[in-house]
Order: C-alpha cells, then structure tokens, then sequence
C-alpha cells in the first residue's frame, strides 16, 4: 500500500509529462529514471573517447624509453587523470548510473525511482565533476596520481589539485546520492508479487554496490577536504613537517578507493548474470549462491583496503591481517565464476555480440583474478607492488572485466533502450579487435613489472622497450576497435531496424514492455509468473 | 566419447593440467636474477602460487572453451538447454576448494613473510632501555607525555627486519638512505661516506634506515624482491643479505614527480675484499677533501641541484634533468 502510495504520488500528477521526450528533453533536468540512465551513459562513453585518447598519448610516449613525446609533468597529468576519468567518469557512472538507472525501476516492476529529482541531481553533479577535470588542464592538470598521495599532492599544481578534489568530491556526492536512491527504490517498490529472491540478480548486484558506496564513499570525501584544507587553508592534517600524517591520507583514501573497485565490477557481474542465461538459453546456475556472493564481496571488501599499501608505513601484523583478508574475497568472486561456467554447460549458446562480450570477460576475468591472488599476498606484493604487475592486473579486471561488461550490457539492452538492434556482424568485428587488443596491451605487461619496470613513468630503462613497443601496438589496437561500435551505435540508433519488445526472448521484466519503454514503463504493471531466469526445456527426445 | 570411461578422462585430464601446471610454475623465466636471501622465499611463493594459478586457469579456460564448442546452438535449433537450476554437492565444491587454498596460501604467505624479517622491523632498544616492537603504533600512543610521544614517534619503525634466522641481531653494516626528488642519498654512519650508489658487501647483513626528504619515494631493487617506502615523518627499514656479487637496480616505485621514472641509481655488491678497497679510497678521497660538496659545506645550505651535481655521474642522472631541479 504505502509503495502504491510512493508512485502515484511521484509520478502521477505531479509530474505531468508528454507523451513522448522529444530530442531536447534529455538535454534537461528530466525526472524519468530512462532518460537520466541514457544521460548517464552517453556521458559516461563520451569520457571513455575522452579518458581513452589519454591512454593512447601515454602508449605513444611509452614506445620509447626517453621523455621525448611530452613533458613528463603533462604525462604525470594524464596517468592522473585517464585513471580518474575512467573510473568516476566512465564505469562508475556507466554502470551504476546508467544501467541502474535504465534497469532496476524496468526489472522490478516499478515506474520509476524512488526519488526522481534526487536522481537527476545526482546526474547532474556528474556535468561539473567532468568539466572541473577538463578544466584542471588549463592549470596543468593533477599531476600526483588518481591516489594523489601527499606530500606529493600538497606541492604540485596545486589549483588543477584543488580542481581534481573539488571534482572528485562532486562524483562522490552523485554516487552517495544514487546509492540511497537504489536502496530504497529496491526495498520498497518491487511489484508485490516479487520476493527477494525473485529478483533479477542484477538488482541484487546493484543492492550490494549501493550498501558499499553509502559505508565508503563518505570517507574518501572526508580525506579528500582534508587534503584540499592543507592545500588551500593551511592546515597540516597529512603535512609532515607540521606533524600530520601522510600514511593517514592512505588509509582514508583506500578505505574508499578499495571497495571502488567492487564499485566497479558488481554491477558489471549484474549484467554477466542477466546476458549468460538468455544467451546461452538455460537457468542461471546456483541463482541464491551468486546474489549472496554479492553481497559477501560487499562486506569482505571493506576489510582489504591495506593490500594497497604493504610497503608503506604500516605494521607487521597489518600487513599479514590483509593480506589474509584479501584471499578470502577470491572466495566468493570464485562462487561467481565458476557459476557462470556452469551456465554455459548444456545450454544452446547464440553467440551474439553481448554474448561474446559476456564469456570474453568470463576468459579475462578469471585471468585477472589468479593474478589478483598473487598480488594480495604480502610477500610478492613487496616485490610487484606500484610496477607494470599491477597496471596489468587490474586492466585484466577493469578493461577486461568491467570494460567487457559494459559493452556486453551495451549490446544486451540496446534495442530496449534504443528501440532499434545494433549490427551483428559489426558487433563481432568490435569483439575480436577488442578481445586481441586487450590482451595484446596488458598481458605483456605482467612480465614488465616482474621484471622491474615501476608504474607511472615518463621514462624507463632501455631493456623494457621490446615489450613496452608490443603493449604500445596493442593500445592502438584498442583505439581502433571502438571506431565500429561507435559506427554501429551511432548507425543503428538512427537507421537500425525496429526492435520488438523482446528480441532474445527473455524473461526479466524490461523485456514485458515495448522498445524503448513508454514514460512510465507500462500501461499496467506487469505481473510476476514465473522465475526471471525460467529459461530451458528438457530434451524433446532422448537422441540414441 | 562413449568408448572411454569418464574417470579415465578426469584421470588423464588431471595429470596432464598437473604436469603443465608445474613446469610453467618452475620454468616461468618472469621474475629477474635471484640476488638477495629474500629473493629465493619470494620466489619459491610465487612459482607455488603460479603453480596453482595455472591448474586453475587451464581447468577453468578449458572449461569454457569446451562449453563454446559442444553447447553452441546449432542451425534451426530454437530451443533452450537443460533447465538446470543449481546443484548443492557441486557448488560446495567449488567453495572449499578455493576456500582450501586461499586459507593454505595465506598460512604459507605469514611464513614466508616471516622468514624475510618482516615481523622484525624496529627491533631494537629505545633511549631508555625499553624494547619498543611490543608497542603498537605510534599513532596509538598519543596519550602519552609529549616528550615520551616524540621519542616514541621517532623510533617506529616500519618495513622488513632481520631475518627470522637472524633476529635480535644487529646487521654487519648499516646505511642511511634519504630518498628525494630526484635521487637516492647512501650515508654510511660509521665512515661518513656519502655516495649516490648503494656499495655492499656480499653475504652481508645490511640494514637500510629509509627517509624520505620531500615526498613519499619507494627503494626497490627488483633483483632482491624488497621494496620499502620512503615516507616523510615516519622511519622506515629494509634489511638484506645479498647474495651475489654484481650491479643491480634501486628503481624509485612511488610517484614523486615529474622525473620520477628517472630516478634510478644502483647497487653495487662487492666480494669483501673490493668492498674494503672501495671504502678505503673513499674514506682517503674525504680526507684530501676530493670530495667538497659532500664534506665541506653543509648540505642544508644548498639547492638539491647544486648539492647533486656531483654526483650526477654516478647518480646516472642526465645533468639536464638536474637542472630542472630548480624549477
């Protein structure tokens, strides 16, 4: 009764709207949760290019071993900025602000959020956190990383730092707004007949990412002011000369910035839970042990944030106490993996293009992961901790991962989103340049750092650039790869043809409605008959 | 398929991934040259953990790819697949399996960690007597008097010790090390060297005490497998045996700056006997005074350029980047 309440209340007369947005209409502070989802992923792919080209400028300065393509202080700038771009500006906001928004009020029977306007604030707060970031070039940019440790922080461009923060501070806030937002939407306006554990695991995913950014977030935002009084009001809190503490600034700083990793791939193992089981036509395998892995991933991963810093200044038991508790998070992410293979076995897998996204980042994932064990433990991560080991590891598990995810996820709900379906065949050509390209730029770059190349250098020893050369070629290739998506996105959006309301043939409920949704989702809201993965028919006859 | 049994299959696939799986563990040629005590634990570590890795990955990849091959739709099949929902003994399975190894390999990590000294860091006495590895973390003992509280702060000491076989010893050389915007500075305490180059002894126990004089910095010798940061206000230790002679590379891992990927020196192991040979023409260069800029003037005095410029030879700093120093 009281979510029956909610909706006509948010959504019925109070908002009146047209029938249809108009071209313009997204271009406003529009209220339904669609048209902020769409925002929030046109913009997030925009910073993608944007985030993109600067890796591309860094490849090229790296073919060589000398500083000769750019200033070293613009490529500390790039390093800073691709890292934070890609992460608050691309697969943050993708993932949770676009699919979120788009997906979880469609999956769980609602017709909207639960607070509209707080949902498009907090887009809206995303626009000057992106151009604070573009902005900071004309003052040199950040230049102390995206962890922007201090001392290094205090002393080094500091208005494009300030600007960094300020930015930051801005993505943070967008996120701890949405969190709320989705916790609440989940709790209280799924349509009756959904229990818990009727739910698409995406939302589960998505529950399980907002608990994790309304614990964390907060406290990045608290080091992170912090930081800016030392810069511009004089205060010492992590100024050592004046009695602060610059281990401090780190602790603060990953009691965030670890769990934003989990920010970063739950909602990404979201979508890999909704692609396998419509594409491979079969029941999601172990439905219960992948939503509760969530959130033991959730509440694991709170307590890991010290394996960033196991040579800084941190005690011996500290060093061990984490390195365990990073172990245990290859537990449940385990779980996952292993039960999305067995989603795969014996079911009739169409390998469409999100299909071959999905099991790319099965393949990439699982990579990623063996080399995230070994980096957890204290003793090698003496030894790799800050070098290429580390780049490589976590492009195998963000570009790899969550990269692949998002595009899965792209080729999934593009015909809902956009009522029209992408091109199969240009679909798959992005595949392959993308699936070559990755492994091509950042499997070498495992043997790099193994070998003694550090991360975040303009310059490096000659011995490295054989390998440096392949992983400057491979980058390219990524470049390249995306120019036929963004054909095909661009294209099919315009020209594509028309798509049904369920062109896979799929159970959740986004695929109930038409494509793309009417305002408000539904004529009436649909009502729950059967599980959202009741895929899979016993074999018609036994084949001798 | 039919003709063979399953158990043969899972018998022959087992071994095959076990056979591969050790000799890519074994045979990996990615880490660099073994030359500390502590290198060979780490590798040992690693190698296991590569081991395991690739058992994993090929059973799990193989998987995959086995499930691509024989579970893909075929032409005009529009049906589902198997309306299997979940299995109970199986997902047990693969939650004790990982959740064996990952518990196996963190009791192996603490042993190893252990053995690399890293439980030894700041073994030693204070001012007044008193042992201070028992007392936790500076920070935590704020309550106490001011003057107790700075002396305390001061000798918290983070990083690797002694070794587990030599702990409660002291090491047969300690050196200073400052790490700082753009360059290493080695102080040897009981000759008063100064030198941009690390020069040790083989075999012996060397204790590096790390400072940091600007910005966080990271010593790391990739042949030795340490790293250690070198953080403003806070002490920080790495203690070795190395074990080969040779020159090998101290690589700055924290971004510090702009030439952060130029600030590389190295370090130099010696047989005992060349060892002394460079320490006494050394110690007779700083008695002629050949070596003004370290010994007569006060280096506090100067800018960082005008005290590094002589060493940006055997720094191996470019005298270019020296000069941006100033900027």
């Amino acid at each position: 009764m009281a979510q029956a309440n909610v909706t006509s209340e948010m959504m019925g007369n109070s908002f009146p709207h047209p029938e249809k947005w108009k071209w313009y209409h997204y271009f406003t502070f529009n209220v339904d949760h669609k048209v902020i989802g769409i925002q929030y992923l046109v913009t997030a792919f925009f910073f993608y290019l944007v985030g993109g080209a600067m890796a591309l400028a860094m490849r090229t300065e790296l073919a060589t071993p000398d500083a000769d393509f750019m200033d070293p202080n613009l490529y500390n700038a790039l390093l800073t900025n691709h890292g934070t771009i890609m992460i608050f500006l691309w697969i943050v906001p993708g993932a949770i602000g676009g699919f979120g928004n788009y997906l979880v009020p469609l999956m769980i029977g609602a017709r909207d959020m639960a607070f509209p306007k707080l949902n498009a604030a907090a887009f809206w707060i995303t626009i000057p956190a992106g151009l604070l970031i573009v902005g900071s070039f004309f003052f040199g940019g950040a230049q102390a990383g995206w962890t922007s440790y201090p001392p290094l922080s205090l002393i080094t461009a500091n208005t494009a730092q300030s600007m960094w923060i300020l930015a930051i501070v801005c993505a943070g806030t967008s996120s701890i707004l949405g969190a709320v937002n989705f916790i609440v939407t989940i709790w209280k306006m799924r349509i009756p007949s959904m229990g818990w554990n009727d739910m698409p695991l995406f939302c589960w995913a998505i529950m399980a990412t907002s608990i994790l950014a309304l614990f964390s977030t907060p406290v990045l935002a608290a080091g992170l002011i912090l930081l800016l009084f030392d810069i511009n009001f004089g205060t010492s809190f992590f100024r050592p000369e004046a009695g602060g503490d610059v281990v401090m600034y780190q602790h603060l700083f990953w009691f965030y910035s670890h769990p934003a990793v989990y920010l970063m791939i739950l909602p990404i193992f979201g979508i890999m839970s909704e692609v396998i089981p419509v594409h491979a036509r079969k029941p999601i395998f172990g439905y219960k042990a992948i939503a509760y892995s969530s959130l033991t991933i959730c509440i694991v991963g709170l307590f890991v944030w010290v394996h960033h810093m196991f040579t800084s200044g941190t005690p011996p038991w500290m060093r061990m106490f984490f390195t365990v508790s990073t172990l245990i998070v290859a537990v449940p992410t385990g779980v996952k993996i292993f039960s999305w293979v067995a989603t795969l076995w014996g079911g009739k897998i169409r390998y469409t293009s999100a299909m071959l996204f999905a099991i790319g980042l099965l393949a990439m994932f699982v990579f990623g992961g063996l080399s995230g064990v070994t980096l957890g433990t204290a003793p090698v991560d003496i030894h790799v901790h800050d070098t290429y080991y580390v780049v490589a590891h976590f492009h195998y598990v963000l570009f790899g991962g969550s990269v692949f995810g998002l595009y899965a996820g792209l080729y999934h709900w593009f015909p809902k989103i956009t009522g029209r379906m992408l091109n199969e065949p240009l679909g798959k050509v992005h595949f392959i340049l993308t699936f070559i390209g990755t492994n091509l730029t950042f499997l070498p770059m495992h043997e790099l750092g193994l070998k003694g190349m550090p991360r975040r250098v303009a310059m490096y020893d000659p011995q490295f650039q054989y390998i440096n050369i392949i992983c400057t070629v491979g980058a390219f290739v990524l470049g390249i790869s995306v120019l036929p998506f963004l054909f095909n996105a661009i294209w099919s959006w315009i020209y594509g043809p028309k798509a049904s309301g369920n062109p896979w043939n799929a159970k959740t409920l986004e695929w109930t409605t038409d494509s793309p949704p009417m305002i408000e989702n539904w004529e009436v809201l649909p009502v729950l008959t059967e599980g959202p993965y009741a895929y899979g028919e016993e074999p018609a006859e036994v084949s001798s | 398929m039919k003709q063979i049994p399953a158990p043969l299959w899972t018998l022959t696939i087992g071994v095959v991934v076990t056979l591969i799986s050790l000799w890519v563990g074994f045979n990996n040629h990615l880490l660099p040259e073994q030359a500390s005590a502590q290198s060979v634990l780490v590798d040992n570590f690693f190698n296991v953990m590569v081991v395991i890795g690739t058992a994993l990955f090929l059973v799990v990849e193989g998987t995959i790819v086995y499930c691509m091959v024989q579970f893909r739709r075929r032409a005009g099949d529009d049906t589902d697949g198997l309306p299997i929902e979940g299995n109970l003994p199986l997902e047990a399975f693969w939650t004790a399996i990982p959740a064996v190894i990952v518990i196996g390999l963190g009791v192996y990590s603490v042993q190893i960690f252990q053995e690399m000294g890293g439980f030894a860091p700041g073994d030693r006495m204070h001012d007044h007597g008193m042992m201070l590895a028992q007392l936790p973390d500076a920070s935590m003992t704020n309550l106490v008097a001011q003057e107790g509280a700075e002396t305390l702060r001061a000798k918290s000491v983070y990083g690797i010790g002694a070794p587990l076989s030599k702990e409660g010893q002291s090491a047969d050389l300690e050196v200073n090390v400052a790490g700082m915007q753009y360059a290493w500075i080695f102080t040897y305490p009981d000759t008063g060297i100064v030198d941009g180059e690390l020069h040790v002894p083989v075999n012996a126990d060397v204790k590096l005490n790390i400072s940091a004089n600007d910005v966080i910095h990271s010593f790391w010798v990739p042949q030795f497998r340490l790293k250690q940061d070198a953080i403003p206000g806070k002490n920080t230790e790495l203690r070795f045996v190395a074990t080969k002679v040779g020159t090998y590379p101290v690589v700055c891992a924290e971004l510090c700056g702009g030439y952060h990927g130029a600030m590389r020196t190295q370090v130099i192991v010696h047989s005992p006997s060349e060892y002394r040979n460079w320490m006494e023409s050394r110690v007779a260069q700083a008695d002629a005074g050949m070596n003004p800029a370290a010994i007569a003037t006060n280096p506090a005095d100067m800018t960082e350029p005008e005290y590094l410029a002589p060493y940006s030879d055997e720094l191996g700093i470019d005298p270019r980047l020296l000069a941006n120093l100033a900027d």
